[in-house]
């Protein structure tokens, strides 16, 4: 290895007007599910997994995202255990913790480093 | 520095719980600490293992994870057990050989099942209850079962046989050698109440039942008893008492009890002063403690023990054991059954006081002492809500009021008898699990500053064992604000300082539509998923606009922003509206074609109508368009909103009808509908005085009369039921409607955050007389006001999902993946059950 810097392989994801505004919606990429979050109030776009790692459940995308001190969150609509959207970690005092992702934006195209 | 090398034998709840004190105390530095058990995984939860069946995963019932020893320098061996001690070398030797020297030893080696040696008791299906092993067992061998039989009615055989209701098998059966269930903790009359309230869960008792043999060839098929009796079973579960586990202690000859039990003195130490016993395994003063509190008390006590030896010195106050209350409340068997202090005391050496209600299976008992002083002790069947307050008055020998039959028939609430929990001494011990009294919480508050229920949680460790002094710490948390003159306003969250009334009515005057607005001009921060939903659900309140239109939809929490419950595995259900249960076969047949079509499991639900479980995300627009077209609207199964209003049949067909309840229901069903509000909105219209449509269980409810009809407020089903209180009687139809107006605005006006009406009424200063003063005689003269707002609320009424249907943006967002709208999620699996489909169990689904 000559290089620490590895490029980030980056995959077009979805059209920013896909994600609705202060939500997340999923995209599927290498059968990967993707949760991706366009936190407009903050001028933020985030991206997880999908999964949420307390019952295993494809929902995450379907949480409301919010603060905690600062902190970008998710809550997943199941049992509101939420997680760091910059982390992964989960602040709802849980052991466990989700993936988290690079998002960049260009031509109104949502990109994700994978 | 020499470290101090303790061997824990023993990786159970206590043994674990001596590892934390010991690292968390000030000699932890001291201290080389090697665990070795026998169990495959490190300490679980047994107190909640019957959650095993049910919500809670193996990791969630687990005490710490392997990390957690790790990063605490524990060396942990499991599923390894001690075979040898040698007492002189001070050494022990494990089932795979391992060696380790000691300085101390901690036996927490707890107990196993007794298994009484009845003949044919090696049979398959016949099961002990302790381990999770044990469940797996049980689990597997369920699917095959029909009958379930649990030897022993004391309060593990109770839970057991609650498990076996929750392994789906349907007739479960519980066997007691002695005259009455939970001989150790309630009386007969007890027992008996008990006995009716299991029926009608299912679980069929017989007491006074000896068991001669188990029948069968490889498996078990019943029990012979010996008075000639047989009961059928395809599953037994033996849970006839505990035996501690003695058999090293016995080996080395330290001194154990004629019924089993390594015997401590009042630190905890064995017979050999450099070996300690704590927790099931260990018999102080001729008694084995079977509960989890006392093990962590010996736990503490062992401790100090060793850091006297070590450093002459003790690290915490808990250095002697002197026994414990062994009060206990049963819980998760859906009967609430609580005995505490001496519950079995009889006249002439007390006065008791005894409260029976055999129609609702409530039965309380109290012993009072001869003088009127004391409360000595008690037992409480069918309702244990005052189970805390006396509890503590008996442990605290608190003064008790001149009439002491008001400590249990008193008004409800923990308030009378006793001034609550403020009138505790410091030293009440509050959290028996954790060792927390209640002037460890109110210094946490005064001198630490700590005020919340959180932080004192995470301060002392008060709830976080079997979580049964939550109410209690709540109370007091409250208690010591208000003393300090601290104004406990219930604010909504860190974004907006706010009550939910303030909240109503400041987004009102300033007319904000969004939650973006409001957010903006009343809030700080960016919101989260306490406050969107609070202030959704006001929005819609008081605007009645489309949820979905306007950005609302990402604010609205989850289900509300599919129109739709979502449910295990993620799929939603779909609940059309049927107002008063009242259905045409053309429609039914549409419901029926529906389900087929999209796979669509169906159900009768509790509220006279159909739901639809298991629909994709993605086909709940369509689903809801042929609904739709065949004139069905959204039920709002899904909002905080109005569910149902169920009907009885009335004059419509029944003999004693004495007006119309159904059409009635239908019109109220029909004004109501799409009405959101702080928490869910029920009702229901029964045709008579027989109530058949269980209107006095409903937010309002309403019972026909000769001449009109009476209205009842403030009922609820749910975990806490509440009946509706008499409101008024002999109403029109147009004056129970002006009145349910004027009620129901002044509920979503005045209420907090997911307050049903029933906890509204109770926390309302003057209660349902106040209610009325402001309802009938305009004591606050806004009844104008209030009926104003409903008719403007009532008359936006649109059907949501047909905005939907009809609208393509909003279509466009019910789909799995933005990239791939047409892919259904790949994760979801239905797996088949009777002749329909169901969600795969998540604890089972692998990843
Ligand atoms: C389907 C149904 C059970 C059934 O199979 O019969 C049901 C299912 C649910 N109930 Fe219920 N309840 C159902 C009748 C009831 C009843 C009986 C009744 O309405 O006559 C009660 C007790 C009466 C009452 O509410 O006072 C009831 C008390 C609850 C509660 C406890 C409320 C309380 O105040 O304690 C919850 C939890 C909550 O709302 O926070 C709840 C919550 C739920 C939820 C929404 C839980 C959830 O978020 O997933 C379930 C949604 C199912 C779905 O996806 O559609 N359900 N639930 C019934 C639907 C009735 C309907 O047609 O709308
Ligand atoms: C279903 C159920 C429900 C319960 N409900 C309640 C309740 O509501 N409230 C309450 O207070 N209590 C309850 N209890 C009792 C509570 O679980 C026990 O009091 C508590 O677990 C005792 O802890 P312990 O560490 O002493 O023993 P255990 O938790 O039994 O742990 C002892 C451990 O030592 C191991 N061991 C034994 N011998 C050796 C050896 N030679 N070498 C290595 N390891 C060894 C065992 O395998 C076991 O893992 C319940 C118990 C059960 C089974
Ligand atoms: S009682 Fe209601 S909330 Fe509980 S499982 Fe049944 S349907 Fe769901
Ligand atoms: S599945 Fe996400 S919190 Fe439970």
């Amino acid at each position: 290895m000559n290089s620490i810097l590895t490029d980030i392989d980056w995959k077009i994801a979805c059209h920013i007007s896909d994600v609705p505004a202060n939500g997340g919606a999923c995209v599927l990429i290498n059968d990967e599910q993707i949760a991706i979050y366009n936190f407009e109030r903050r001028g933020e776009w985030f991206a997880t997994q999908n999964l949420c790692p307390h019952k295993q459940q494809m929902a995450l995308s379907r949480g409301m995202i919010g603060t905690q001190n600062e902190e970008p969150k998710v809550a997943c609509p199941f049992h509101k255990k939420t997680f760091s959207l910059k982390s992964g970690s989960c602040l709802s005092g849980e052991e466990f913790s989700i993936k988290t992702y690079p998002v960049k934006i260009e031509d109104d195209l949502v990109y994700i480093g994978v | 520095m020499k470290k101090s090398k303790i061997v824990v034998i023993g990786n159970g709840m206590v043994g674990y719980k001596f590892c934390e004190k010991a690292v968390n105390s000030a000699i932890s530095e001291k201290l080389d600490i090697h665990v070795f058990g026998e169990e495959p995984r490190p300490a679980y939860d047994r107190v909640h293992l019957s959650a095993y069946f049910g919500e809670k995963t193996l990791e969630e019932l687990t005490m710490a994870p392997l990390s957690w020893y790790n990063e605490h320098n524990i060396n942990l061996h499991l599923g390894d057990p001690i075979t040898v001690i040698d007492k002189e070398a001070k050494e022990i030797t494990s089932l795979n050989g391992k060696k380790e020297t000691y300085d101390y030893l901690v036996l927490a080696t707890g107990s196993g099942a007794f298994v009484p040696p009845i003949e044919g008791v090696e049979l398959n299906g016949i099961f002990v209850y302790r381990t999770i092993e044990d469940l797996d067992l049980m689990k597997e061998h369920a699917k095959k079962a029909s009958r379930g039989v649990v030897i022993g009615g004391g309060l593990l055989g109770l839970e057991a046989a609650k498990a076996l209701l929750d392994l789906g098998i349907k007739d479960a059966h519980v066997v007691e050698f002695a005259p009455r269930l939970m001989p150790r903790q309630i009386d007969g009359p007890g027992s008996k109440i008990l006995e009716g309230k299991l029926k009608s869960l299912g679980i069929t008792t017989h007491c006074s039942k000896n068991t001669a043999r188990f029948s069968g060839g490889s498996s078990v098929t019943g029990l012979e008893f010996y008075d000639g009796q047989f009961l059928e079973a395809d599953m037994v579960v033996i849970s006839a008492g505990i035996k501690p586990r003695d058999e090293l202690a016995k080996k080395i000859g330290l001194k154990t009890g004629t019924r089993g039990g390594i015997e401590v003195n009042e630190i905890m130490q064995t017979s050999s002063p450099d070996i300690f016993a704590i927790g099931e395994c260990a018999l102080y003063d001729s008694m084995i403690y079977g509960l989890v509190a006392p093990g962590y008390e010996m736990a503490e006590v062992a401790l100090n023990s060793i850091s006297k030896k070590i450093t002459d010195d003790f690290v915490s106050k808990k250095i002697e054991f002197s026994g414990f209350d062994m009060s206990t409340k049963l819980k998760l068997i859906g009967v609430d059954v609580a005995s505490f202090g001496n519950a079995f005391i009889e006249e002439p050496e007390c006065q008791t006081i005894a409260y029976e209600n055999k129609a609702k299976g409530i039965y309380k008992r109290i012993n009072i002492d001869n003088h009127n002083k004391k409360l000595l002790g008690g037992i409480l069947i069918g309702d244990a809500e005052q189970y805390n307050m006396l509890q503590q008055i008996c442990v605290n020998e608190m003064p008790i009021p001149s009439d002491p039959e008001n400590l249990i028939l008193g008004a409800r609430g923990g308030e009378e008898g006793g001034g609550g929990v403020m009138g505790l001494p410091d030293s009440a011990l509050i959290c028996s699990c954790e060792a927390v009294t209640k002037g460890d919480i109110v210094s946490q508050m005064t001198e630490n500053g700590r005020t919340t229920l959180d932080e004192i949680k995470k301060s002392t460790k008060a709830c976080t064992g079997c979580a049964g002094c939550t109410p209690l710490v709540k109370d007091l948390v409250n208690g010591v604000l208000k003393e300090q003159g601290v104004i406990v306003r219930n604010v909504i969250c860190e974004h907006f300082d706010y009550t939910r009334q303030e909240l109503l009515s400041m987004t009102k005057l300033r007319g904000l539509k969004t939650y973006d607005e409001v957010l903006e001009s009343l809030g700080t921060g960016h919101g989260c998923e306490t406050c969107q939903p609070a202030v959704s659900s006001i929005l819609a309140s008081l605007w009645n606009d489309n949820v979905l239109a306007k950005g609302r939809d990402v604010s609205q929490d989850s289900n509300d922003r599919f129109l739709a419950n979502i449910q295990r595995g993620g799929t939603y259900s779909v609940v059309p509206r049927i107002p008063g249960g009242e259905i045409t076969p053309e429609k039914l047949i549409v419901i029926g074609e529906v389900a087929k079509k999209y796979g669509l499991y169906t159900k009768i639900t509790g509220g006279q109508r159909i739901d639809l479980f298991g629909a994709h995300v993605g086909d709940l627009p369509n689903i809801w368009e042929e609904l739709i077209n065949a004139g069905f609207e959204s039920g709002h199964a899904y909002g905080k909103a109005l569910r149902t209003v169920k009907s009885c049949v009335g004059t419509t067909w029944c003999r004693y009808g004495v007006q119309d309840a159904v059409s009635f229901a239908i019109e109220v069903e029909n004004r109501y509908k799409g009405l959101r509000s702080p928490h869910k909105l029920k009702s229901a219209v029964s045709g008579c005085t027989r109530e058949c449509a269980e209107a006095q269980s409903k937010d309002f409810g309403i019972i026909a009369t000769e001449t009109g009809w009476n209205l009842y407020l403030g009922g609820n089903g749910g975990s806490k039921p509440r009946h509706a209180d008499l409101f008024a009687t002999d109403l029109s139809s147009e004056t129970i409607i002006k009145y349910i107006d004027r009620y129901l605005m002044f509920y979503i006006r005045t209420a907090e955050p997911l307050q049903r009406t029933a906890t509204w009424i109770d926390k309302m200063e003057g209660g349902i007389e106040y209610l009325k003063s402001v309802v009938i005689d305009d004591v606050l003269g806004i009844n104008e006001e209030l009926e104003n707002e409903m008719n403007s609320l009532v008359g936006k009424y649109k059907c949501e999902w047909k905005e939907v249907v009809e609208t393509p943006e909003l279509r466009k967002r019910f789909t799995h993946f933005v990239n791939a709208p047409e892919v259904k999620d790949p994760s979801i699996e239905l797996v088949p059950m009777r002749e329909q489909v169901k969600a795969k169990d998540w604890n089972e689904v692998a990843v």
